[in-house]
C-alpha cells in the first residue's frame, strides 16, 4: 500500500488529474476551488504540461474543445457561476461527441450565492446543462480518496463513450483536508493511444471534422438517434453506488458527496439505537443508479433524500421508485449543511410519523 | 473510539494550524482523520474555526455538530461553541484572554493561561501549542512526541529555532496538568 | 490541353455556397492555394466560425473544426498548445470575432498565441439577415439599424487592427481589401505572412478583410467592391499595424 498523505480534496483533485495521464489545464479562478488552479500551475509547469489562466470559463471550455479535439486529455475546474458560463461549450463538445473532464465545485446559488458547500447545481449536471438533447457523465465523490481516483474513471468513461464527463464535488469536499493514498501507478500520457478521430494534420490519412451541426434534413435526427443508444448503453453498464446497511432497512438514505458522509454518520446513530437503517450512495449521478432503488423499492417503505438544495435528486429517487416508496425530504439550500443529528431526527420522524 | 473536535479563536491566532496538527497526528498514529476549516468570507470576519474527527473507524461525517472536545481560543469564540459541546465533553479555554467563564455543569472546563505562558516562552503566537500539549495530556488521545512530528510537518518551511520553540510550547502545556 | 487555372488541393470538391459577389470565396481561395504552396496543408487544422463560412469545414480540405460563435481563438489556442506541429488558423467574422468573441481574440493576442487569424470584416452579420455587426459604419443602413447606425444610440464601430495593436502581445497585424485585382494580391501576400510567422514560431497574426456583402448591403456585386473602394476602406484604412520582424532586424 503506498504512503497515505494527508491533502485538500482540491489537491487531491489535481494529483488525481496528473497521475490520470492528463497534461492539459485551462481555467478561471472562482471560490472554492481556487486551491486547484494554484497547485495545477505549480504542477503543471513542473511536469511539462500545459496550464492557461482564461479570460473567462467561456474561453477554458473553449479551449478544452480544442485540446479533446486534437485528441489530449483535458480538463478545467471551476464553481457554480463559472460552470454556468460553460453549458454553451460544453453542449457543443458533447454534440461534437468529444470527451473532456469538467470539475464544478459547487457553491451555494443562484445568481452569486455564497461560496459556503451546496449542491444544487444537480440539475445542471444531470440534464445536460445546456441547450439540445445531451446528457454529462456525472461523479460524485464523497471522500480525497475519490477526489484523487474520479479523475482517471472520468477520463475512462468519457473516452470510452466519447463524451464529456463531470465531477460533482462541492466546497466542504474541496476545503476538506483528508489522508489520500496514491493508489494507483501515475500514467504516462505517452503511453495512451492515439484517437482515431483526432485532429492532428491529415498526412497519409482522409481529412477529420469535428463538429456538432449538420443542416442536411434528417441528418441531425439521425446522429441523436445514434447518440441516444449511446446513452442507452451508458446506463445500462455505467450505474455506480455504494449500499451500506440496506439489506434489512425499513428506511434508506439516499444521498451523494457530502451529504453521503453526514447521513452515513446519522445511519450509524440509528443503527446504535436499534432502527434499521440503511444508506444508499449513488456515485454516478448520470446514469443515475436508477436500477438499484428500482429493486429497493419493492421492499423497503420509506426512503429519505438528503441533499443540500430545494430537492433536486429527489425526482431521480422518485422516479426509479416509480410511488411504490414513500420518499421523505431533508434540504439544506443556499451554502446550508446538514449535521447528522438533523438527519438522525429526520429519519425518526420519517419512520415515526411517517405512517 | 471517534473524537470530534472544534478549535475556535480569531484568524492569527492558530487555530487551522492546530486543526491541521491533529490531522497530521492522527494519520502518524495510524488513525482515520478529518479536518474542515471555515473559509472565505467567514474568515474574512476575523474568526476561525475547524472540525476535526479522530477515529479508530473510517469518519463518516466531517461535519460537527455536538464535538466532544472544544479548544476555545477567544472571548466570541466561547459563547458560540460552549452550548454545541456533547454532555461531558471537555471544554479548553484560552484563560488569558477570556474573561468570562463556561457556564455548563455537565461538561469539564479546562483553563489555560495559553498566552500567559506563550509569552514566557516569548512568542504569543505559540499559544494555540501550549493548548495543544495540555489537549494531548488530558485526552490521552493522542502522544506528545507524535504532535511535536505533527508540527514538523505542518510547518516544513520554519526554521530549526521555531520549531523547537513550538516543542518546548507543546512540552509546557502537557506538563502543566 | 495544359491546365493552368484549377481548383487548388487546398480546396475540397464541394460547391460553395456564398453570394454572388461575396468576398468569402475570393479569401477561401487564397487560403486554399496557400495550404498546397506553403506545404502545410497536412499538418493544418482550420477552425471554422458561426456566421456565412460556418460551412468552412466542408470547405478546406484539411482537419477542420466547427467550435461555439466567437470561441475561434480560445479553440485554436487549446489545439495549438496540445499540437504544436499543427498549424492552426481561425477564420471569423466581424459577428463572431469583434462582438461576441472579443475577449477571446483580445488574449489570444494579449497571450501571443502563436495562430493564425483570417478576419472577414463585411460590415454586417451576413448570416443571420444583415443586422448591424459591430463593424457597421456610421450612418450604414443594417436590417437592426434601418435610419442608419445611430451614433448616439448604437455607439462607434470598432476597428480591431487599431485596437490589437495598442497590445504588446501579438506579432502582426494587417488589414486589408479584396475589391480589386491589386488588393487581393496584396491580401494574398499578407495571409501568406500570418501563416509563415506561425511556422517560424513568431506567434500571433492575424490578416483583417475588408470583404463584399452585396446581400446584406444591398448592392451589386459591382457596387459593392466600389463601395469597399470608396467608403469602407476610407473609414478602415489598409496597410500594417504591427509587425515585430522590423523590430527583430
Ligand atoms: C451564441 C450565439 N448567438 C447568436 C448566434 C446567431 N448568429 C449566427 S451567425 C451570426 C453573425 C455572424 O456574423 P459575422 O460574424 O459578421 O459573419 P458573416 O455571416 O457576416 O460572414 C449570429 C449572430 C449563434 N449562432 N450563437
Ligand atoms: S450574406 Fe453576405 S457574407 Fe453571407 S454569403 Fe451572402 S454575401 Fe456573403
Amino acid at each position: 500500500m503506498a504512503e497515505k498523505r494527508l491533502m485538500y480534496g482540491n489537491h487531491a483533485v489535481v494529483e488525481g488529474v496528473i497521475a490520470a495521464g492528463c497534461r492539459f489545464f485551462a481555467g478561471y479562478p472562482i471560490t472554492p476551488q481556487n486551491e486547484i488552479p494554484e497547485l495545477m500551475s505549480i504542477r503543471m509547469n513542473a511536469i511539462g504540461g500545459v496550464f492557461i489562466q482564461t479570460e473567462s470559463e467561456i474561453a477554458a471550455i473553449n479551449m478544452l474543445f480544442g485540446a479533446a479535439a486534437a485528441g489530449k486529455r483535458a480538463m478545467t475546474s471551476s464553481s457554480s457561476p463559472g460552470i454556468s458560463l460553460m453549458q454553451e461549450g460544453i453542449s457543443y463538445i458533447a454534440g461534437a461527441d468529444m470527451p473532456v473532464l469538467v470539475v464544478n465545485v459547487i457553491r451555494g446559488g443562484p445568481g452569486l450565492g455564497n461560496i459556503a458547500p451546496a449542491q444544487s447545481d444537480y440539475y445542471q449536471a444531470t440534464r445536460g446543462g445546456g441547450h439540445g438533447d445531451y446528457f454529462t457523465i456525472t461523479l460524485a465523490p464523497n471522500s480525497g480518496q475519490d477526489l484523487f481516483e474520479f479523475p482517471k474513471l472520468a477520463f475512462e468513461l468519457a473516452e470510452k463513450y466519447r463524451n464529456p464527463a463531470l465531477i460533482l464535488a462541492d466546497g466542504l469536499l474541496g476545503q476538506m483536508m483528508e489522508p489520500v493514498e496514491f493508489s494507483y501507478e501515475p500514467i504516462d500520457p505517452k503511453s495512451l493511444p492515439e484517437k482515431e478521430w483526432a485532429l492532428s494534420g491529415c498526412k497519409n490519412r482522409e481529412r477529420r471534422v469535428v463538429r456538432s451541426y449538420d443542416l442536411k434534413p434528417g441528418k441531425l435526427e439521425e446522429w441523436n438517434w445514434r447518440r441516444l443508444k449511446k446513452y442507452e448503453a451508458i446506463k445500462k453498464n455505467e450505474q455506480r453506488f455504494e449500499a451500506i446497511d440496506c439489506d434489512d432497512a425499513d428506511l434508506v438514505v439516499v444521498a451523494y458527496g457530502t451529504c453521503s458522509r453526514v447521513s452515513g454518520a446519522a445511519v450509524r446513530m440509528a443503527r446504535v439505537k436499534g432502527l434499521k437503517v440503511g444508506l444508499l450512495r449513488p456515485i454516478t449521478l448520470w446514469p443515475f443508479p436508477t436500477d438499484v432503488l428500482r429493486d429497493m423499492s419493492q421492499r423497503v417503505e420509506n426512503f429519505l433524500v438528503v441533499e443540500m438544495s430545494c430537492g433536486q435528486m429527489i425526482d431521480d429517487v422518485k422516479l426509479a421508485t416509480e410511488c411504490r416508496s414513500k420518499i421523505h425530504f431533508h434540504g439544506r439550500p443556499g451554502g446550508g449543511v446538514p449535521t447528522p443529528p438533523e438527519v438522525f431526527t429526520k429519519i425518526e420522524q420519517a419512520l415515526g410519523g411517517g405512517r | 473510539m471517534t473524537k470530534e473536535i472544534i478549535i475556535a479563536g480569531f484568524g492569527g491566532q492558530g487555530v487551522v494550524s492546530s486543526g491541521i496538527i491533529l490531522g497530521y497526528a492522527g494519520l502518524i498514529e495510524d488513525k482515520h482523520v478529518t479536518f474542515f476549516p471555515s473559509y472565505g468570507a467567514e474568515m474574512r470576519g476575523g474568526t476561525a474555526n475547524c472540525s476535526v474527527v479522530i477515529s479508530s473507524e473510517p469518519v463518516a461525517s466531517p461535519i460537527v455538530a455536538n464535538p466532544d472536545i472544544v479548544v476555545i481560543m477567544n472571548e466570541p469564540s466561547l459563547a458560540r461553541f460552549e452550548p454545541t459541546v456533547k454532555p461531558q465533553g471537555l471544554l479548553f479555554f484560552n484563560q488569558t484572554l477570556i474573561t468570562s467563564r463556561p457556564k455548563r455543569k455537565d461538561i469539564t472546563p479546562i483553563p489555560v493561561e495559553a498566552n500567559a505562558i506563550a509569552e514566557e516562552l516569548g512568542q504569543g503566537r505559540i499559544a494555540n501549542m501550549v493548548m495543544l500539549g495540555v489537549m494531548a495530556k488530558k485526552t490521552g488521545l493522542l502522544k506528545i512526541e507524535t504532535l511535536k512530528k505533527a508540527q514538523r510537518k505542518r510547518f516544513i518551511k520554519a526554521d530549526e529555532e521555531q520549531l523547537s520553540l513550538n516543542d518546548k510550547a507543546l512540552e509546557r502545556g502537557y506538563a502543566l496538568l | 490541353m495544359k491546365k493552368i487555372f484549377g481548383r487548388p488541393d487546398g480546396l475540397t470538391d464541394t460547391l460553395l455556397r456564398y453570394c454572388p459577389g461575396c468576398g468569402h470565396g475570393i479569401v477561401h481561395r487564397i487560403i486554399g492555394d496557400l495550404l498546397v504552396t506553403l506545404n502545410i496543408r497536412e499538418r493544418a487544422v482550420g477552425i471554422a466560425p458561426v456566421g456565412c463560412s460556418v460551412f468552412a469545414d466542408e470547405y478546406f480540405n484539411c482537419d477542420m473544426i466547427q467550435p461555439p460563435h466567437g470561441r475561434g481563438p480560445a479553440v485554436s489556442t487549446g489545439i495549438k498548445r496540445s499540437r504544436p506541429d499543427c498549424i492552426v488558423f481561425s477564420y471569423q467574422g466581424d459577428g463572431d470575432l469583434a462582438a461576441i468573441g472579443t475577449a477571446e481574440i483580445i488574449h489570444a493576442g494579449a497571450r501571443n498565441e502563436n495562430i493564425t487569424i483570417i478576419f472577414i470584416n463585411n460590415a454586417i452579420f451576413g448570416m443571420t439577415g444583415g443586422q448591424l455587426a459591430p463593424t457597421t459604419l456610421p450612418g450604414m443602413k443594417s436590417t437592426t439599424s434601418v435610419q442608419g447606425r445611430d451614433i448616439e444610440k448604437q455607439g462607434y464601430p470598432i476597428k480591431v487592427c487599431e485596437l490589437l495593436s495598442g497590445l504588446d502581445g501579438p506579432y502582426y497585424l494587417e488589414r486589408c481589401a479584396v475589391d480589386t485585382p491589386k488588393n487581393i494580391i496584396k491580401t494574398e501576400k499578407a495571409i501568406k505572412t500570418a501563416f509563415k510567422n506561425q511556422i517560424d514560431n513568431k506567434g500571433f497574426s492575424m490578416v483583417e478583410i475588408l470583404s463584399m456583402c452585396p446581400t446584406g448591403w444591398g448592392k451589386t456585386p459591382i457596387q459593392a467592391k466600389k463601395w469597399i473602394t470608396d467608403v469602407m476602406a476610407q473609414y478602415y484604412p489598409l496597410g500594417v499595424f504591427c509587425d515585430r520582424s522590423k523590430e527583430e532586424k
